[in-house]
Parts: C-alpha cells; structure tokens; sequence
C-alpha cells in the first residue's frame, strides 16, 4: 500500500518511477503465467490461428521463456500491444517480456529504460513499387508519395534516406500494416515502405503479386529482438539465454527430434551444459537443470521455428539471408553455453 | 324527376355513365414516376444521373456478390478459384466467424452462453421498453445483470447472487432507518453511528496525515518540481492533521444531529452497513454456499471476451448505466446547492472537454502506472468507467437541454400542490423532460454504440480491433478488406437502425399533447 502510494505520489510530482518491481522472476512463478507483449498481428511473426491460438515466430520466443521458467509453452498469457501502447505496457509492468518484432536502438536501450535481450531476426527496411512504374532503384523516388506507418522506426529512416539523398517524398501516415497495403493496392501512394520482410509476407497474398517489385535498397538496420524493463538483470538474463539456447542447439544440432536422444548425454560437454546433464547452469538462472530442454521442447531450436513460421517453405517465405547461423555466414550467432 | 322537359328535350340519360378509366399518364406507376421522377428538366436530369450511376454501382457490385467464394481455407485459394474473376471472398467470414461474433479467445465450448445471455437480453429489455408488457416482468429486468454476469464471465453462480442479497439488505438497512423504527430509538441508533463515523474520519484524516509527510519526505526536495510538491504535501498534511477532531466532531454530531427526519443518518448507516457487508461478509458467504451447492461455469477472463459480443456488452452496459448517471447530473446541475452544481458542471465540461480516445489511453496505459502492479483492475471495468463517465455527461447535457424546455409553471404548480423536492421531481418535472429528450438520449445511445469500436485502439480486440489486427494479418487473409468490414457495418447498421426505429415508435407513444 505504501509503494503504490508513493509511486502514485513520484509519478504526480513528475518523476518516471522506475523499476518497479525486483523480482519478475518470483512473480511470473507464482502467478503460474508468462505476460508476453505481442503485435496485434504480423503475418508470420505473431498471429492467432483459425482456432484462436497464438502462432509465430515472435510467439515462439514467449512460449520458450515460459517453458524455460514454469516448464510449459502454454503457460502465457499473450497481451496485444499496438505501436503505441508496447513501451507503457512494458514499464508500467503489464507484461514481463516484449516480443513484437522492435527494432534494437540506441534511444528505446538507454532512454526508455529497456534491456533488449538479443536479437532474433535481422531486418532491413525496403520499398515496394509497382512494376508499372518503371523504377529500379529508390534514388529515383523524387516526389513519390509514401505509405509509411506511424509511430515505428521505419518512419524516422525514411526522413533520412530521402534527406541524405536530397530528394523530395510526401509521407502518407497509416496506422497498421493491413491499412498499408490497402492504400498502397488503391493507389493512394506510389511507394509502400516497411521492413523487408513484412513486404515479401503481404506481397505474396497479393492478387498479382508479379505486378510489384521489391527495390535493391536496404535502407536501414532493423536489428528486431525481444526485450525487458531495466533493472531486473536476473529476469533479463534468463530471458536473453533462453534466446541463446535456442541458437546455441540449431548450431549443436539439437532438434526437437533429436532432444530425447540428446539429453540422456553425448560426448559433446556443451550439449551436455546446454540441456543440463552437466554442470550447473540451470541453478545459476534459478531455474530447473532441464531449462533449456524445455524451452527447445515447445517447438525445437531456433533454425526449425524460422521455418515453421516464415522459412521457405511457408507462404511467407523468407530466406535466411542474414539470419543464418553465422558457421552459414549468417549473423545469427550465440555466445558460449560454459 | 318531373316531367316538365319531356316535351322540349329529345333524351335524358336516367343511369349514370360508368367511369372511364383514367388516362394512362395520370395512374400507377407511370402517375408516380411522372411526377416523382420526370416532374421537370432538372428533376429528370438527376433521375437520368442518378440511374446511371446506381447502373455502375450495380455492373460492379453484383458480380461481386453473385461470383462471392464461400467456401475456401485462405485468400489464396479465394483468387485460385476467381481464376481472375470478379468476385468476393465470403470465406473468411465463415473461417473466422466466430471470431468476429465472440472473440478469439472466447471458450468455443461456451458459446451457447453468449447467446442465452443475449436472448435474455431482450426478454429482460422488453418490459422496460414496453409499457404494455406486464409490470412484474421488470422483477426480471433487474435480476438479469446479475445472471448475465454469471452466464459471460462464469464462475460461480453464487458470487453474483451473494452481491444481489447484499445489496437488498441494504436497501432494507436504509428503509428500517428512515422510516420504520421509532424516533427515540433512532436518536440512540444516530448517536453510535455519528460517534463511530466521527472517530473513524479522525483516525483516517490523522493516518492521511502521517501518509502525506512520509510521500513529502520521499520526494525530497531535489529540483524545483519535487521541491514544490514537498511543499505541497507538508501544507496538506498539517491541515490534515490540524482539523482531523474538529472535521470528525462536526460530522459526527451532523450525522446524530439528522436523527428527527432520518435523512442522513439512514444514508450513512446503509452506505456503511453496505462497506462491512462487501469487504467482509461477500468472499465468506459465497464461497460458503458455493460449497455446500456448488454451481459453477468455467470462469473467462475479461480479457478473453472479443468480437461483437464485446460491443454489445460495452454498449449494453454503458447506455443502461450512463443514463441514470446523466439524470443525476443534469438534476445536480440545475440543483441550488453550490457544492453538487460545482461537482457536476465541473466533471461535464472536463468530460465533455476531453476526446473519448484519450480517456481509453488512460484507462489502458496511465492507470497501470498509478495502481500497484499486482493489482489485477480488471481492464473492461476501466474502460466501461470511462465510456460511461463520457456518455453520461453527454446525456446530462440533453436531459438539461429538456429540463430547460420545461415551462416554468410546471415547477411552480408542482410546488402548489405541495409535492417536495423528490415528488415533483419524479411525479412532473422528470417524465415530462425525459419525454422531450428521447431523441438527443438515443443519439447520444446510437452514437456511444459505435464508439465502442475505438476500443480496438488500446488493442482490444473487439470486431473492428478483430478485424484489423488477427484477421487482417493473418497468413491466410492478409488483403482481405471490403468483405469484413462491410459484414462489420452490417452488423452495426442492424442494432443502431433497430435503436433508432425505436425510439420514433416511443415518440409517437409518448405523444399526449395532441397538436
């Protein structure tokens, strides 16, 4: 009573209370349930399916955690967050994690007090045209008008693309991805920009999706990663090795198919770390031995959650391009299980 | 008939002509589209206009409708079987409708609860939008929030029903002591209850005291803001602490003072009968005879509930509550005491002066930071605050606007006939005045109806939040547009349509002047 007094009080005098709990750890166990902050919806990324169940791969990263710390994938309870609301839901302490494709940057890190655990998908921002228009590359977008939504990174690289390049646009701000296309499909703007991956994903359900092109620039870095309020370094650990284990078996070829098999013991010590027949690294989390066997258990390892969800194979269809395990010449790259 | 003619005129008709038809131009259809359509240069223009564009509109739309695919697993599969015609996608509505009628989170195994709750919505509705229908059914009407509550939310059937008892017990602590028990017995029952209430505002104002110089002395007086909110909480809690006796004997003794009439006393005796029942006697009882006979639901989190039936629910909750509300304020509006007429012209205009998206953000993201963070404020109860705070003030305003209208011998008269305050107010002035405002009420109703769909801002997801957040970004239905959002207009379209027609049939009803 006192505490929420006196946050009550800071806030009013005009002083961001931060931190406002220690230990997420010890509340995500007793509540039994993982908050996860996710998108209202990204195709492939975090969508719920025809039968109302949380599907993608920004999902999978929630369910890992949760069955890293409570021992079930199930154990979430998935919190909608638009562009707007994702940073208060996450310092006011609505949602333990945030998993909604966001891009890593300097100011939400040290400025909005956020710890960003990793990153789990490398992106850039690109431009979609349609054929018609005859261009072939972004620097020949003098005066076009630009979908482009508010409120995301996405909007501020654009302002410097265009500025650096000293040419002229006239922005056409959208709320969300769906209301992008529409626009764009309308002709209500020549160009529609988002991150290259969102523009392969809508592309493909369009009614003639030959008849648009993607231009070669990469205008920006969208380093697109999970991430936690400052000041619980624990919780932020646990979250940011759950993330590392995850890459750590695609590259020890550890599958879900395998995972049994594997967690009996191997000859491979840091297999053996990973899925904690050996050593102690469960215990210095807080958390059970078998961890990180729980958390591959949901839906295997990092490289077999990309293509379940947005990997060739889907109608999303994405490939791993930098996103590969940097032994493939990816970036995708986790520090060592010891 | 006289013969006087017969001799001077060779015929005289004696039956009547049967009546020729009238001419082909100035009968039927073509009568009607004459002058309806064709009645001039200009009219016949905007006919010829108007035919062709509902021409286009109709080469271009039925197409649409008769080629629509009803039966596919994706937007893809939509095109594949299109093969390039023109045509809708009517599939994601059957894919997804339950969806967009329940919410995506919404047990599947729980439907028929929804729709038994919303059935007995309009048996409940019925008496108290027909005065035709038999006066013990509203016995019903005020039953039903209590089992619709059981019916979405769940759980145990005994929570509600425990609330519904407690409340009755004290509307019947008020009546035993405003008018029941003899008047000595009540001065000695106004005594221990303005002693108890006298002693208890001291205690707290002296606890409030001691809370406000332990906030002061947290926020120090670093940097200028803190410092003048150090000094802002010290001046409080000295006058916290200096007038805590003297606020509790004066309450204390106003409360004992009301005993002759019952007035007071029995409004404080109720509302703290009605604390002690909530926080101490509800959690017991219930969960006592959910013991003993346990009916059970499997309960829902708000947070589940989604789709349609998310705005019926705010829009049914929201109007049934903000209209009482609105009466309160427009009558404390117009009152001659300071201090109610403050209150209540100060919360419409701040109410009126706010956009209903900003109240939506605080209740979804500000609040979070005010309340403790294991606090579970349950975030529907937030936003069905603030949507009935804002409709209320609005309907305060139309209900003043016809209080307003109101001659002012009608006041007078009811003072003649010595009615009091209450009386007149019930008897005359409020009949009359809601009468007049019935048609600024349901606008107010029709248009908070629709507002419920902002709620798709602070990502909820109701039907339009359904629509574009999980089905629009779907893999299956990304680009799928004109065929969910006109099924969500239509939806709309039918409720607001009904509500309107409505209230013309009451108007007419209601219309006893005769002019």
């Amino acid at each position: 009573m006192k505490k929420s007094v006196f946050l009550g009080a800071l806030t009013v005098a005009g002083i961001v209370a931060g931190g406002a709990s220690a230990a997420t750890l010890d509340e995500v166990k007793a509540r039994g349930k993982l908050n996860c902050g996710v998108t209202t919806g990204v195709p492939g990324f975090a969508e719920p399916d025809a039968s109302g169940v949380w599907q993608g791969f920004d999902v999978a990263v929630c369910r890992a955690v949760a069955a890293a710390v409570l021992g079930d994938g199930n154990a979430v309870e998935f919190v909608p967050t638009t562009g707007k609301t994702r940073f208060t839901a996450l310092a006011s302490g609505e949602i333990d994690l945030l998993a909604r494709n966001t891009t890593w940057t300097f100011s939400r890190d040290v400025d909005l007090k956020f710890e960003f655990i990793g990153v789990n998908y490398y992106d850039g921002q690109g431009f979609m045209v349609p054929k018609e228009l005859g261009v072939a590359s972004a620097k020949d977008l003098d005066g076009a008008t630009v979908c482009i939504q508010t409120g995301t990174t996405t909007e501020l690289n654009l302002a410097d693309f265009f500025r650096a390049n000293n040419i002229s646009y006239e922005p056409v701000p959208i709320e969300t991805g769906a209301e992008a296309v529409q626009q764009y499909i309308a002709g209500a703007c020549d160009v529609y920009t988002t991150d290259a991956s969102a523009l392969a994903a809508q592309r493909a359900n369009f009614e003639d999706p030959t008849a648009h092109v993607l231009l070669p620039e990469i205008i920006s870095k969208e380093p697109l990663g999970p991430l936690v309020r400052h000041g619980d370094n624990e919780w932020a650990d646990i979250a940011r090795w759950t993330l590392n284990a995850l890459i750590s078996a695609e590259e020890l070829n550890v599958t879900s198919v395998n995972l049994e098999e594997l967690s009996a013991g191997t000859e491979n010590p840091e297999i053996n770390r990973l899925l904690g027949t050996e050593g102690e690294l469960g215990s210095m989390l807080g958390l059970d031995a078998g961890w990180a066997k729980a958390a591959l258990g949901v839906a295997g390892n990092y490289g077999e959650i990309f293509e379940q969800n947005i990997g060739a194979a889907t109608p999303i269809g994405l490939a791993r391009g930098l996103n590969a395990q940097w032994t493939d010449g990816g970036l995708i790259y986790s520090p060592p299980f010891r | 008939m006289s013969d006087t003619h017969a001799q001077t005129v060779a015929f005289v008709r004696e039956t009547q002509i049967p009546p020729s038809p009238p001419p082909v131009t100035e009968a039927g259809a073509v009568k009607w589209v004459r002058e309806n359509l064709f009645s001039g240069v200009f009219n016949t223009v905007l006919t010829l206009v108007a035919i062709y564009f509902v021409a286009r509109f109709a080469v271009f739309v039925f197409p649409w409708f008769y080629n629509g695919v009803w039966e596919a697993s994706s937007r893809k599969e939509c095109l594949d079987i299109l093969d390039g015609a023109t045509g809708a996608c009517f599939a994601v509505l059957v894919d997804r409708w339950d969806h967009l009628v329940f919410g995506f989170k919404y047990p599947p195994d729980g439907y028929w609860r929804i729709l038994v709750a919303f059935i007995l919505l309009v048996v409940a509705a019925a008496p108290a939008l027909f005065a035709s229908l038999p006066r013990k059914l509203l016995f019903f009407t005020a039953f039903y929030p209590f089992l619709a509550f059981w019916l979405i939310w769940g759980g145990s059937l005994w929570f509600p029903l425990t609330i519904l008892g407690l409340i009755i017990a004290t509307v019947l602590v008020f009546r035993l002591i405003s008018a029941q028990i003899p008047v000595n017995f009540r001065q000695i029952v106004s005594a221990v209850i303005g002693g108890i209430c006298g002693i208890g505002l001291a205690y707290l104002l002296f606890i409030g005291a001691k809370e406000l110089v332990f906030i002061a002395n947290s926020v120090g007086t670093e940097g200028a803001i803190a410092t003048i909110a150090y000094g802002v909480f010290w001046v409080m809690a000295v006058f916290a602490f200096v007038f805590c006796v003297p606020m509790g004997i004066f309450v204390g003794y106003a409360i004992y003072n009301s005993f002759e009439d019952g007035g007071l006393v029995s409004i404080v005796a109720s509302l703290l009968f009605a604390y002690v029942a909530f926080s101490f006697l509800l959690a017991p009882i219930w969960m006592a005879l959910n013991s003993v006979v346990p009916i059970e639901l499997e309960a829902v989190a708000s947070r589940d509930m989604g789709g349609f039936m998310l705005n019926m629910l705010l829009g049914t909750i929201c109007v049934s509550l903000s209209v009482p509300l609105g009466i309160l304020l427009a009558l404390g509006r117009q009152s001659p005491m300071p201090l109610i007429k403050g209150v209540c012209v100060v919360f419409i205009e701040f109410i009126r002066g706010v956009p209903l998206i900003t109240l939506l953000f605080v209740a979804n993201v500000m609040l979070a930071y005010f309340l403790p963070p294991e606090s579970n404020f349950d975030l529907i109860l937030r936003v069905i605050i603030m949507i009935t705070l804002f409709s209320a003030a609005y309907i305060a305003e139309v209900i003043r606007g016809g209080l307003a209208a109101l001659p002012k011998g009608q006041y007078e008269a009811a003072d003649s006939l010595g009615l009091n305050y209450n009386q007149a107010t019930r008897l005359i002035i409020l009949p009359q005045a809601l009468k007049i405002s019935i048609p600024g009420i349901v606008n107010v109703a029709v248009g908070l109806f629709k507002d419920t769909t902002l709620v798709s801002i602070i990502s909820m997801f109701d039907l339009v939040g359904m629509i574009r957040g999980p089905i629009q970004n779907s893999t299956e239905w990304t680009s799928v547009y004109w065929e969910v959002y006109g099924f969500g207009a239509l939806l709309f379209f039918v409720v607001c349509y009904s509500i309107s027609q409505y209230s013309q049939w009451l108007e007419r009803q209601l219309n006893t002047s005769h002019h």
